[in-house]
């Protein structure tokens, strides 16, 4: 069995099956999943859907389109808004699903332990990432107007990475807190073209 | 005008925390992604959020283009008096909307 | 609530869970997502297709140019469009055939409005039907009784389990014999239609039914089908049959 198909312009197939071939409209990258050739039989038996399932389930391999941002990156653009001053763990949760059933719309919140009041309250709360392009995720500025330290938002992950919140303090303080997040990838997509 | 979604309350006590949250609809394209020609999609983020209290600035926000697209925020904020609140986001190619809710504080 | 009613609703509840737990093993793709995307879903100031239900809500009181808006027949919607998205694809006199919620909205449009139907997967289609369908929310799917469909039924039931594309599978194959399990790591649903048009952070936007049968049927590597192919009608009539008596949840968030 030949069928044509549109080429992908970032790979070649290998092998007869199709189905490795699907494109992915995820928010930084094209993903590419490796073309393992799988033997299209008349009937499809339980073994072989397990087969089609592995096959679109194995190999995930992400093509960066740009560069990622690297540890050094993310240290760096931390650096930037700390001062290179010390970062301590606590006060800060951070809330992300540890399973992300889809990148382009993870829900993310931040709160942090502090009272609010003019001589003790967040000034900042600051998120970055490790693997999108770039490390900058948000920057939020409060005041002792909001009473409580907390921000929700929606972010984009481009893969399985660590997400890092820091809470700067009044008296410039640096609080910190990270979480590490799965990236699964969607079935049944559609093609970009 | 942008198609926009404030949900804070209408009335509140004075000095109780009331939850603020704003959708607004947006592409957030990240300028990292081809088209279908092949060619990057130029980016097109909202850059800046801030909301206002009778003026005073409570809270502001810069996004980048890791903030999914229909950007949701939410946040707290202490019932100072009555009046509105007014939200404004602004981005790339000249983006602006803008929004306000009115409060009772009793 | 007084405290009698307050325990005849939690009875209600109880015995609705129970009724869930105890027969019924169909599953709304709502409950394979994990909590975070459930409470995305479920709050009405979170969701993103809600920004789509406003902008309906506003198309809903627009005149058209020949002067009529939908709210100017139908009157206010919370009250004269519930249940109606619960109850498509019908079967319609006016146009002589069966068709679906978008369907009807453009044929409202082209015979009662003098307006153009909008296109498929058109942010006003997509924004008029979420908020049509968003009136339909807890409402059980209740297909019409009607001869009329029969013919488009039996043919979205073959269509459901013909195999088909380069894969040789069928819609069958995953939603019947395989659905809980995961394929690339999304759990593959029952695949019932209860919550369209959906918000699908795939897409980032809203989209339709048919649109999700699409991206199924080019996950199987068939041809797919255009928009307005008789394929994607047959398959929503046989899909609600299907999933009758699961409550709409409308407008959906899906990953
Ligand atoms: C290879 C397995 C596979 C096949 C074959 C397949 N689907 Fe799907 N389908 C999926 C997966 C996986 C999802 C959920 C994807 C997600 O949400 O990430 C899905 C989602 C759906 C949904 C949405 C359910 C919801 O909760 O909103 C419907 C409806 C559906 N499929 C119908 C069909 C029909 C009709 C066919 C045949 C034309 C078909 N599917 C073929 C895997 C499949
Ligand atoms: C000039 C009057 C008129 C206007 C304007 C109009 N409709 Fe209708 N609509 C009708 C009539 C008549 C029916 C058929 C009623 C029936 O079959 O019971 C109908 C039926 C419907 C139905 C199906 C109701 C059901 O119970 O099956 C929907 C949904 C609907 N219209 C939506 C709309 C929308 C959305 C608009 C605006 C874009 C609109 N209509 C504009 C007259 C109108």
């Amino acid at each position: 069995m030949t069928l044509r198909r549109p080429e992908s312009p970032f790979r070649r197939l290998g092998g007869e099956s199709g189905l490795s071939e699907a494109k992915s409209r995820d928010p930084f990258f094209r993903q590419r999943r490796k073309g393992r050739s799988t033997t299209l039989g008349a009937t499809v038996g339980r073994r072989a859907f397990l087969a089609h399932a592995a096959a679109v389930a194995a190999s995930v391999t992400i093509v960066p389109f740009a560069a990622h941002a690297t540890p050094e990156a993310l240290a760096a653009a931390i650096k930037e808004v700390t001062g290179g001053k010390p970062l301590r763990e606590g006060k800060v949760t951070l809330d992300l699903p540890p399973l992300v059933e889809n990148g382009n719309t993870v829900p993310l919140s931040v709160k942090v332990d502090s009272p609010m009041t003019a001589d003790d309250h967040i000034k900042a709360i600051h998120v970055f990432n490790e693997k999108n392009p770039q490390p900058h995720v948000f920057n939020a500025w409060l005041s002792p107007a909001n009473g409580r330290a907390f921000i929700a938002t929606r972010i984009k992950l481009a893969d399985a990475q660590k997400v890092v919140a820091i809470a700067e303090t009044g008296k410039g303080e640096f609080w910190t807190a990270h979480a590490e997040v799965i990236v699964t990838i969607a079935a049944c997509i559609e093609d970009i073209t | 005008m942008a198609n926009v979604l404030v949900n804070a309350p209408k009335t509140a006590k004075k000095g109780e925390i009331v939850e603020i949250k704003a959708l607004i609809m947006h592409v957030m394209e990240t300028g990292y992604r081809p088209g279908t020609n092949g060619r990057i999609i130029p980016r097109n983020i909202i850059g800046d959020f801030t909301a206002t209290w009778n003026g005073r600035e409570i809270f502001r926000m810069k996004m980048s283009p890791a903030i999914a697209a229909n950007p949701f925020v939410s946040f707290a904020a202490i019932a100072s008096e009555s009046g509105t609140i007014a939200f404004r986001w602004s981005g790339d190619e000249g983006f602006v909307a803008e929004h306000q809710v009115s409060i009772t504080v009793t | 609530m007084t405290g009698l009613r307050l325990a005849a609703v939690l009875l209600a509840v109880f015995a609705a869970s129970f009724a869930l737990a105890q027969g019924d093993p169909r599953r709304s793709g709502y409950r394979e997502m994990g909590p975070a995307l459930q409470k995305m879903q479920d709050d009405d100031a979170a969701n993103p297709a809600m920004l789509f239900v406003q902008a309906g809500a506003a198309a809903w009181a627009e005149k058209a140019a020949a002067g009529k808006s939908c709210a100017d027949c139908h009157g206010d919607a919370t009250a004269s469009m519930k249940g109606v998205a619960a109850r498509y694809p019908a079967f319609s006199a006016e146009a002589g055939k069966p068709i679906d919620l978008e369907g009807r909205i453009n044929l409202c449009r082209t015979t009662h409005q003098q307006a153009e139907a909008l296109a498929p997967e058109s942010d006003g289609l997509l924004a008029l039907s979420a908020y049509v369908a968003l009136q339909s929310r807890g409402q059980p799917i209740a297909p019409p009784d009607d001869a009329r469909l029969s013919n488009l039924r039996a043919e979205g039931a073959e269509l459901y389990k013909r195999r088909q594309g380069q894969l040789n599978l069928s819609c069958a194959n995953c939603h019947d014999d395989h659905a809980g399990r995961k394929l690339a790591g999304a759990t593959i649903p029952q695949g019932h239609p209860t919550g369209y048009p959906i918000y699908r952070l795939e897409w980032q936007a809203l989209g339709s039914l048919k649109r999700r049968l699409r991206n199924c049927v080019i996950g199987m590597r068939a041809e797919p089908w255009s928009y307005d192919a008789a394929d994607y009608l047959a398959l929503e009539s046989f899909l609600m049959q299907r999933a009758k008596g699961m409550a709409m949840d409308a407008p959906g968030v899906r990953p």
